[in-house]
């Protein structure tokens, strides 16, 4: 995560740099570019997406105490077991690694609904519910476990019957047909999702601890 | 059918706190003691990915604000034209995965620019629904655990990412050519 993090600041930076050294020395002569100061820009920017940031933690500790609350009755009901019963074909098959009617199943299989309903702000509390159970399960609590991965491929791919919040843009800006979106949005995010699953299988395959020494059969 | 999707999308809500509630107490839970004690978690959880949130969010404006997306867009346009993906759809791509309000206010702009039914548009709505803010996501997700090592997750997501942006020119060719 570190390389992403220090990537996008420099990436910011130099080029705001970058360009404002161009103008002042008169290498860029754009005048639209040059008047603003992306530095300054960069600057104050930095400050107020802070603040919103902040904002955005605060709204979702709501949420996510409504969520994790409903969550925790629904499991004394036995209503998460169900869930998890439910899929379980399909997650075992595509987890191999997590024990049966473990309630990580029950956690992503939420996630994902709530992704796939178009209800937004349950995807975020019932998505790092899901990682707390797979984390459970982690035998190195600082390193990301296969099945992890597998869940933000398949979160980050996920089945999209409903856009909509791009149906509601759509609409406000006057398209003839807001929803003729959807049948294109919902057969592309399924074949993702199957492209996707079979990308992070590849990579598990790949980083697959080697096998017991014994096994290998070295040279002698 | 747009009427019937999105009265799920609206129903799905009561609908769910309904049938939790009513099954729960049918199954003599004591409803509101489950309730805070998972309310507790999740308020624990949101204070404690707090600085993950603010980080990566820090981190996003930083390349946002700069107009390096748009300088960008420019210059991959030419390129990404033959490959199905029009320059003005160019900025949809690049901020997607960083921005969930940033695409949206890219999807906006391209509609008003190009007209909602027109193919850029209709390709940046299709990219926007089934890309997702995976720098964010990570971030917050990973964070929450406290996991710093993201072994492939990162390289997985870029992937996933990329194959959407395909994927989303290979069905808007097919759907509206």
């Amino acid at each position: 995560m570190s390389k992403v993090f220090v990537g996008l600041v420099l990436l910011g930076c130099c080029y705001a740099l970058g360009v404002d050294l161009g103008c002042v020395t008169g290498l860029f002569t754009d005048a639209t570019t040059c008047s603003k100061g992306l530095s300054g820009t960069l600057t104050n920017t930095l400050f107020d997406a802070v603040q919103t940031a902040a904002e955005l933690a605060l709204k979702l500790i709501g949420v996510m105490t409504l969520w994790l609350g409903l969550m925790k009755v629904a499991e004394k009901a036995g209503l998460i077991e169900l869930v998890g019963r439910a899929v379980e074909p399909v997650m075992a098959r595509l987890f191999p690694d997590i024990p049966r009617g473990h309630p990580a199943i029950s956690a992503m299989t939420l996630n994902l609904s709530a992704n796939a309903l178009g209800i937004g702000n349950a995807a975020t509390p019932l998505g790092i519910k899901a990682m707390q159970e797979l984390q459970k399960l982690n035998p190195n609590p600082a390193v990301a476990t296969d099945a992890m991965c597998l869940f933000l491929a398949l979160h980050a791919t996920s089945f999209t019957p409903l856009p909509s919040q791009t149906m509601a843009l759509r609409q406000a800006a006057g398209a003839a047909d807001p929803s003729d979106i959807v049948g294109p949005v919902a057969l592309a995010t399924a074949l993702t999702s199957v492209v996707a699953v079979i990308i992070a299988k590849v990579f598990a395959w790949l980083s697959r601890p080697p096998p017991p020494p014994a096994e290998r059969g070295g040279p002698g | 059918m747009r009427q019937l999707l999105e009265g799920t999308s609206h129903t799905a809500i009561p609908v769910l706190f309904m049938a939790v509630f009513l099954i729960a107490a049918y199954r003599k839970v004591d409803v509101y003691a489950a309730f805070i004690e998972g309310a507790k978690e999740g308020f624990d959880t949101a204070v404690k990915i707090i600085p993950y949130l603010v980080g990566i969010l820090a981190a996003i404006s930083m390349v946002r604000s700069t107009g390096l997306i748009d300088a960008l867009s420019r210059v991959l346009g030419p390129v990404t034209e033959p490959l199905g993906i029009p320059a003005e759809v160019m900025p949809m791509v690049l901020i997607r995965p960083l921005s969930g309000s940033g695409a949206n206010a890219v999807l906006v702009d391209i509609m008003k620019s190009y007209g909602p039914d027109g193919y850029a548009a209709r390709l940046a709505s299709v990219i926007s629904s089934c890309a997702e803010t995976t720098f964010y996501v990570l971030a917050v997700y990973f964070g929450s655990v406290g996991i710093t090592n993201l072994r492939y997750a990162l390289v997985v997501g870029i992937l996933g990412e990329a194959v959407s942006v395909v994927m989303s020119v290979i069905v808007c060719r097919l759907a509206w050519g």
